[in-house]
């Protein structure tokens, strides 16, 4: 915490140009509207926030909004402290350039790895208690008294003897001039606004069309932009032939973009139909066109080789030739896309000593540093006006997409507006990384598990950014190296097997992978040690009271020891700690006799250690469970000739309302000073749940995703 | 070429082959009408002729002249429409993209059938929501179903 100082803020406002670019105040933000540069005002307290004579309490996030609530749960940090009129709360992100220019005053501003609240949380408490008693201390010089003898409460300050208050908007421009030391912030049992169900403040706009997507943002003069790639990623541009398109209607410039093409045009729908009619020859690459069968079966011949050993306790092999009896299982996953609704997009202007950029992302540091480099102005002249993210996932931390549509507006000279086609973002996305892994455990004669191996082999995202990177890429193996399973005796070892395809992160990450396999094999050792699943993994967790914990809650709320209603409905379970957060879920599944399945029910118990608004955190839980099951059901894109099939939404499945079963979440937390992440953690334990409800009701091991290839799904 | 859109008559300099989604989008500026897939599978273009939910994005300008036409943003005055008033009760968006598409096809499913069963609900409702917020929708739908039943 440092820059609360009102001087150093001035001292930033005059030295950038046309004044400090503060985001928008999204609430109030009409349809259509181009961005508008904003200066602050004298109100502002600290650099979190700022308080106006009408009582409107501007709050400031550095994290981005995408669907996961931080817009809310985030600024009730500050309230809280601030002690607050909820309903005088406004919102607006935090601006990019005034934290790199203030030595990340607003902290890492990346949204990932589930931690925007775990990031902020601290910063945003101290941002609210400082703030709170500045504004004490300007009331109490108004009057002539001592702050010891006043209070606020409710976005005013009151004097201990109730003689007189003022609204926070009175006192706002002498707050920010007044100095504070020693600010303590509050003690959970005093929180007022934290822990409280509160609606989203974005709802409002995301209920009659006025919130602005990426997509969203018109800024005048601009024209459109859609980009081609080559199908099979890698190989490369030959030739086109603009002269078939250059008098189609709207039509502006064709431009190579290396080994991509853009079309730009006044409409997008111009540069669109240009971009379906112009010929283009792609350069082949015959080491590329290869077929999904193919690549699996690298990934399994692979299986058998050592790998690097990233973990091993006792003489694994020794213990293997002992074992009375063994078994052994390959798990498999596809490549999967993230396919956020909002295809991505990025707005651009660059112009000679600035550049604006228009773009729902998780990461504007980098994007101002990525576009800083292309275009070659200061950092501190790149203006990122971060959007509303209609869904990201993942997706939209990628820098591609924001690099295109740079390189296409140098070129343009006019605000230029690129679009990826839903065809160009499922063909040229960035996909959860494929996967394959080998597990073998060896029992003695009374039916103990004695030795556990796995050997995972997994497309690394590292190595996709970085062709030097060596050793084991860390988020190959999330959820495998920090497993919580007392095993006698282990080894875990991985190797990377990198393809002509790119991959990304994808909600959840590494976990919804390896959880996966990981938590089916555990059913197939508690069947081979005759054992209950759930018992089982309790007595693999004896020592770890948390996961105990859950577990029990887990048993007591779900149907996992109710009697079935049908012989063809039963129970699977997992249990998976990711970001902080453990979940564990029973699904209820049934299977009909045409060779259909459904999910009729997923029951949830999650501890996070604490919750900030109950609301947000049960609609990510809920969301994530169902972003798994899409998944598990349907996720899966195949590799054709080097080109991936599914080219939309109709080959590449997103669950529905119809096959959406019921959702139900307990929470058990623990408190303390834990604040664990709920935007991915309940993504990862859908798959091997249903699995092994499948198994418990067919007697077939589900090895490999998505659940679609053995089954139909009933509506 | 003249559409009536949200009860005004607009006419717009445009190929007739255009989508009216991107006629709504690019030409007048109502962005509220989303793009999601361009091929009809996700119902985030979905707005409303003659009442009907239709998908925008198959649609042609030609083919949208002399309908009604009604996006999100004529829905109502500050989204005060019981159907918009029910989304906010139950806090039912959460990244918010598709919801312009859910809404519209809720409000021409309560309009066609006051009191929906839930096989009404999933034969309706055939938009993509991909952050998960389907039995968040479903509960505001017999909400507003409920409410009507009452008044």
């Amino acid at each position: 915490m440092s820059d609360f100082s009102r001087r150093d803020f001035l001292k930033v406002a005059t030295s950038t140009a046309g004044g400090l670019m503060v985001g928008f105040p999204l609430l109030s933000m009409g349809v259509s509207k181009p961005y508008e540069a904003k200066q602050i005002t004298a109100r502002e307290i600290n650099a979190w926030l700022v308080i106006e004579p009408d009582e409107t309490v501007l709050i400031r996030i550095a994290k981005a909004e995408m669907g996961q609530g931080v817009m809310t749960s985030l600024p009730m940090f500050i309230a809280d402290e601030l002690e607050a009129d909820w309903r005088k709360i406004k919102v607006e992100y935090a601006d990019v350039n005034r934290s790199a220019l203030r030595g990340q005053l607003y902290g890492d501003m990346t949204t990932r790895l589930s931690n925007s609240v775990s990031e902020s949380r601290l910063m945003m408490h101290a941002a609210g208690a400082e703030a709170r008693e500045r504004l004490i201390k300007a009331a109490a010089e108004t009057w002539g008294v001592r702050p010891e003898d006043c209070y606020a409460d409710y976005g005013r300050v009151y004097q201990n003897s109730g003689a007189q208050s003022l609204g926070y908007g009175e006192v706002a421009r002498l707050a920010s001039e007044v100095s504070v030391a020693n600010v303590k912030i509050k003690t959970p049992e005093f929180y007022s606004t934290l822990g409280l169900a509160t609606p989203r403040l974005d709802v409002p706009a995301k209920v009659d069309g006025s919130a602005v997507f990426g997509i969203d943002v018109r800024v005048p003069d601009m024209v459109y932009a859609t980009v081609l790639h080559n199908p099979v990623p890698g190989a490369g541009l030959q030739s086109m032939r603009f002269n078939a398109i250059r008098h189609m209607p709207g039509v502006i410039r064709a431009l190579r973009l290396g080994d991509a093409i853009a079309i730009v045009a006044e409409t997008f729908w111009q540069a669109k139909r240009a971009a379906d009619m112009l010929p283009v020859y792609w350069k082949s690459n015959e080491g590329n066109k290869r077929f999904d069968d193919t690549i699996k079966r690298e990934f399994f011949e692979k299986l058998p080789s050592p790998g690097e050993v990233m973990m091993r306790k006792g003489d694994i092999n020794q213990l293997m030739d002992d074992a009375e009896r063994s078994i052994e299982s390959d798990y498999y996953v596809p490549y999967v896309a993230q396919a956020p609704l909002e295809p991505l997009n990025c707005t651009v202007h660059v112009q000679e000593e600035r550049v604006d950029v228009w773009v729902g992302h998780q990461d504007p540091e980098g994007v101002m540093d990525v576009v800083a480099q292309l275009t070659g102005v200061s950092r501190y002249k790149v203006f990122v006006h971060n959007c509303f993210m209609g869904g990201s996932f993942g997706r939209r931390s990628h820098m591609d997409f924001v690099i295109e549509a740079t390189r296409i507006a140098i070129q343009i000279g006019r605000p230029v507006q690129m679009i990826w086609t839903r065809e160009e973002d499922m063909r040229a996305g960035g996909y959860r990384p494929m996967s394959a892994m080998r597990f073998k455990a060896g029992f003695d004669v009374e039916k103990n598990l004695t030795v556990i191996t796995n050997h995972s082999v997994t497309h690394s995202i590292e190595y996709d950014q970085d062709k030097n990177a060596t050793g084991v890429d860390e988020a190959s193996v999330e959820g495998l190296v920090d497993h919580p399973y007392r095993f006698p005796a282990y080894s875990f070892s991985h190797s990377r097997l990198n393809t002509h395809l790119k991959s990304w992160w994808w909600r959840s990450g590494g976990h919804s992978i390896n959880a996966f396999a990981m938590e089916c094999f555990i059913d197939e050792l508690a069947a081979a040690a005759e054992q209950d699943p759930l018992d089982y993994r309790k007595f693999l967790l004896r020592d770890e009271p948390d996961y105990l914990r859950v577990l029990d809650q887990l048993e007591r709320k779900s149907l996992y020891r109710k009697r079935r209603p049908r012989r063809n409905t039963d129970v699977g379970m997992a249990i998976h700690k990711s970001y902080g957060t453990l979940v564990a879920v029973v699904a209820e599944v049934t299977v009909e006799s045409n060779g259909g399945m459904r999910v009729d029910k997923l029951t949830a118990a999650v501890d996070c250690g604490n919750v900030a608004n109950p609301m947000t955190a049960e609609e990510q839980v809920e969301g994530s469970l169902l972003f798994g099951l899409s998944a598990t059901l349907y996720g899966k894109l195949t590799v054709e000739a080097g080109r991936i099939l599914e080219d939309n939404l109709d080959t590449y499945e997103i669950l529905r309302m119809e096959e959406t079963p019921e959702v139900e979440i307990h929470w058990e937390l623990s408190g303390g000073e834990h604040w664990g992440g709920l935007g991915e953690p309940a993504t990862a334990v859908v798959a091997p749940a249903v699995c092994n409800a499948l198994y418990k009701i067919t007697g077939r091991r589900i090895r490999s995703l998505p659940v679609r290839d053995y089954y139909l799904t009933v509506k | 070429m003249r559409f009536n859109v949200n009860d005004e008559d607009i006419e717009v300099d445009v190929d007739p082959e255009t989508p009216l989604l991107w006629v709504l989008r690019d030409n007048l500026h109502l962005t509220g009408t989303k793009y999601g897939c361009g091929i009809g599978a996700c119902g985030a273009c979905t707005i409303l002729m003659n009442g009907h939910p239709i998908k925008s994005c198959l649609t042609t300008a030609e083919a949208s002249q002399g309908y009604n036409i009604q996006t999100i943003e004529g829905l109502s005055e500050n989204a005060s429409h019981p159907i918009q008033l029910a989304w906010i009760e139950g806090d039912v968006p959460q990244c918010g993209y598709c919801q312009s598409g859910q809404i519209m096809t809720a409000v021409a499913l309560l309009n066609d059938k006051a009191n929906p069963s839930d096989e009404d609900i999933n034969e309706a409702m055939q938009n993509i929501c991909r952050c998960g917020t389907y039995s968040r929708i479903r509960a505001a739908i017999k909400k507003v179903a409920r409410e009507r039943a009452d008044s």
